[in-house]
């Protein structure tokens, strides 16, 4: 066999205490497609990344054409003829597709985009892309501006190509045209390596694929000897127990009836796709699925921050027992008809707490409105603040401290202190315990769990399939943005998890756009 | 009244010429991502610069020749003006200081470094009186030769200083350079958004620092026109009044381009001293007509944040740091 492109032997990377890429080996060919498949925070892209001169690994070796390579950044990679294409794309809005190609290149010769333009006419027929290259970029849709990256990426020669999720924004007919196009690209002798976790793209398109799982590498297989479960089974790994103090959940009230959701975004691409379902006071909702299936708009249009075009979601007030029509509301009105929906986002700092201001000011974020007169009365919140650092052991040097100067665990315990000291009757969380260390976590299940005792409708995102199962009491699975399953936690699999997670949802977003 | 209509145009145009020299100088160092505010002390600072050079050298010499004037004058501006955004650029640039605050900052500094300069150059040399550098003020206002032959056309529109037609020259090279040239093409990729720039392989903080100090000695030598053109090497303090600020209304005005930047500028000259051309207008009326400038600025503002055009809107990272970590 001649020399592999690109031969990666034990790889390792770390952020701080957390290790991304573990003694991680991989090879790929000229002329070959390889899948590079993992869940959530596997350790795909930063693998990658360290291949297109993002990052520098710690330990291990690269080789390019069976020659030791030090890339240390993008321009690196660059003159190795390495090129990746990123999720996010990084073009120029009001550039046309000729400028953004050229752009920071040092060519001979006159500038003259007119023999830009032609080049990238010449690489479109060549590999069957349509592109205009006179178009400006913020006319384009998005499979366009991908088709920008890409023939950027060949412009420069690169003969190594790297797409990281490249369907995930795509329809089906312009995967399928994608897909055409890398055939092409390989049998023009180019070595591909793909980033998915769509296991039917996998099957699809790919030679070999290659499995990491928690940053480690767990094996490469021949596409035409595998098959789904298999693939599934190397990616979830098998369950391992937590041991979280699970209680049953005792009278159980629907609170909060979604039905129907759609919403669009501003890209025009659907993030919501009929998502219809109930979480109901005294039960932990947990929510999986692969980063951006529309965990985030869905918790975002409840919370009355993502305005959606059609659906209804309906809280029932436990007080009263009467339904309240939560439609296109703000977070303030919503507050004002008695709905106690407590949230924690994602973006802690930049949605939950304000970074600059103290403990106590964060808390007052959420009661500047209350008593009269001119000025703020700070006690109430003040004591607030100071039970919170007692009882969550939140280390700070002082509740005066800015938050920002907390750490992420720190951080996200006064963030879900205060939301449950307005004792909700709804809390939503998303990604509670990312970043957290293994004690911090388990106090805020103990949290979530002591709530859902108290009644509460719990909804839980999630990336970890293991705390799903042994948290919450059911799981509801987006793909897509589509519901993809509600399963019983108690009697789910991983690999059950793990199938819907990557299920191409029929008749959901991915067909209908 | 065609006469006073010339007379008219002519008077905007040597108003429009400072006005030119700052917003061609801070499109260029807005195109960055730079949002400089402390042009209209860059401004102030390239003219005290190139009087303090002009007297220096008048000061030491009996006969001052002509070119020497000029050269010695030009090159203290540039040095002046270039330093003051210098100064702009380290602080936002290398010690990622707050955009606005320096720049407002450092007009605040300009101005009274100018004032002071004005108030007490004669101080340090035993003379009393106010600056006048009779010499070098002369041999800026030398007009095209011609000029006076081709009466009333002549008059309006050649009989000019040489920094008025480098004003426009200047203006034409950068709108050349911005959209012609591969190096405009990645200045303009910068200001527009930075991390795909600097994935691109292009040096950020070599192409702000210099599209910044380019801008900066542009705009120095609007101060420059001001000083030894239209004053005639007399410096007065807070002379130059708020041209500054018209400059970079001027910029918003042009759209962020530098061609149109030559007849807003006229246009905006224009609106600054017609109130001189009314007939019968109270002191009261005057300041009113004077602030037209900025009400135009207000509705372009208005007009270009309606019409949503991609292309009409500032650079997209106008006025923000950018962090190589945040990508």
């Amino acid at each position: 066999m001649s020399t592999p492109a690109i031969e990666l032997k034990n790889i390792t990377k770390t952020f701080g205490s957390i290790t991304a890429n573990k003694n991680v080996c991989l090879t790929v060919n000229s002329g070959e497609i390889l899948s590079l498949l993992g869940e959530n925070g596997s350790g795909k892209t930063t693998l990658m990344n360290m291949i297109s001169g993002i990052y520098f690994p710690d330990a291990g070796q690269i080789f390019i054409d069976g020659k030791e390579a030090v890339i240390r950044s993008p321009k690196d990679a660059f003159d190795y003829k390495i090129g990746m294409i990123h999720q996010h794309f990084k073009l120029v809005d009001i550039f046309t597709a000729a400028e953004n190609v050229v752009l920071g290149l040092k060519e001979d010769g006159k500038y003259n985009i007119k023999e830009v333009e032609k080049k990238v006419a010449e690489i479109s027929s060549r590999y069957g892309f349509e592109i205009s290259p006179s178009k400006k970029i913020y006319e384009m849709s998005v499979s366009e501006k991908q088709t920008v990256e890409i023939i950027k990426v060949l412009y420069r020669g690169a003969n190594i190509l790297i797409l990281d999720e490249p369907t995930a924004v795509l329809t089906p007919q312009e995967t399928q045209k994608l897909f055409a196009v890398l055939r092409k690209m390989k049998e023009d002798g180019k070595a591909i390596v793909i980033i998915t976790h769509k296991l039917h793209e996998v099957l699809d398109i790919s030679d070999r694929v290659s499995v990491l799982r928690k940053g480690e590498y767990i094996g490469t297989l021949n596409t035409a000897e595998t098959n789904e479960a298999e693939l599934t089974e190397m990616m979830v790994g098998k369950k391992i127990s937590l041991d979280i103090n699970r209680s049953e959940p005792e009278n159980c009230v629907d609170r909060l009836k979604v039905e129907s959701l759609n919403c669009i975004d501003s890209d025009g691409v659907k993030v919501l796709s009929d998502i219809s379902f109930t979480a109901r006071g005294g039960e932990i909702l947990g929510v999986a699925g692969i980063a951006g299936s529309g965990q985030k708009e869905l918790l975002e249009a409840i919370a009355g921050l993502q305005k959606y075009d059609s659906g209804s979601i309906i809280y029932s007030d436990p007080k009263s027992g009467k339904d309240v029509n939560l439609k296109n509301k703000s977070p303030y009105q919503i507050k004002e008809l008695g709905v106690r929906l407590s949230f924690v986002p994602e973006d802690r700092l930049g949605m939950g707490l304000v970074g600059n201001m103290d403990i106590t000011d964060n808390m007052m974020l959420r009661s500047y409105r209350k008593g009269r007169g001119a000025f703020l009365k700070r006690n109430a919140p003040r004591e607030l603040a100071k039970t919170i650092v007692k009882d969550l052991e939140v280390v700070t040097p002082s509740i005066n401290t800015p938050i920002r100067r907390l750490s992420g665990g720190n951080v996200q315990k006064v963030l879900v202190g205060r939301e449950i000291s307005l004792s909700p009757s709804v809390l939503m969380t998303a990604y509670a315990v990312r970043g957290l260390d293994i004690n911090s976590s388990y106090l805020i299940y103990n949290l979530l769990n002591s709530q859902k005792e108290k009644g509460v409708a719990v909804i839980f995102v999630g990336e970890d399939l293991d705390v799903l199962i042994d948290l919450c009491d059911k799981i509801m699975v987006l793909s897509s943005g589509a519901v993809t399953g509600i399963v019983d936690a108690k009697t789910t699999t991983k690999e059950e998890l793990g199938r819907l997670m990557t299920k191409n949802s029929k008749g959901g977003a991915d067909s209908e756009q | 009244m065609l006469f006073t209509i010339a007379q008219f145009i002519k008077a905007a145009i040597i108003q429009g010429i400072p006005l030119l020299f700052g917003s061609t100088g801070e499109i260029i160092t807005e195109k960055s991502g730079n949002l400089n505010l402390g042009i209209p002390g860059i401004m102030y600072v390239g003219g005290i610069s190139g009087i303090i050079g002009g007297y220096l050298y008048e000061h030491g010499n009996e006969n001052p020749v002509p070119i020497l004037c000029i050269l010695i004058s030009l090159a203290c501006s540039l040095f002046g003006s270039a330093l003051m955004s210098l100064i702009y650029a380290f602080l936002t640039q290398t010690l990622k200081a707050n955009q606005n605050v320096t720049g407002l900052a450092l007009t605040t500094f300009g101005i009274g470094l100018g004032n002071f300069f004005g108030g007490s150059l004669l101080k340090f040399f035993n003379e009393s009186g106010s600056i006048s550098l009779i010499n070098t003020g002369l041999a800026y206002k030398k007009t095209l030769p011609f000029a006076a032959k081709l009466g009333l056309f002549g008059d309006t529109f050649l009989s000019f200083g040489f920094l008025a037609y480098l004003a426009v020259i200047i203006a034409i090279i950068a709108s050349l350079f911005l959209n012609r040239t591969r190096t405009g093409l990645n200045l303009r990729a910068i200001g527009e958004n930075p991390a795909t720039a600097d994935a691109a392989g292009i040096n950020i903080t070599r192409y702000k620092y210099i599209s910044t100090l380019v801008g900066g000695m542009i705009a120095g030598l609007g101060g420059l026109y001001f000083v030894m053109d239209y004053t005639a090497g007399a410096w007065t303090n807070n002379g130059f009044g708020d041209r500054g600020w018209l400059a970079i209304a001027i910029v918003i005005f042009a759209l962020w381009k530098p061609k149109s930047a030559i007849w807003s500028s006229f246009i905006f000259g224009g609106l600054y001293i017609i109130c001189v051309y009314i007939p019968g207008l109270s002191s009261a009326a005057k300041e009113i007509i004077k602030m037209l400038p900025y009400l135009v600025t207000i509705l372009v503002l208005i007009f270009i944040s309606a019409k949503k055009k991609k292309e009409h809107q500032p650079p997209a990272s106008l006025g923000l740091s950018y962090f190589r970590e945040d990508r």
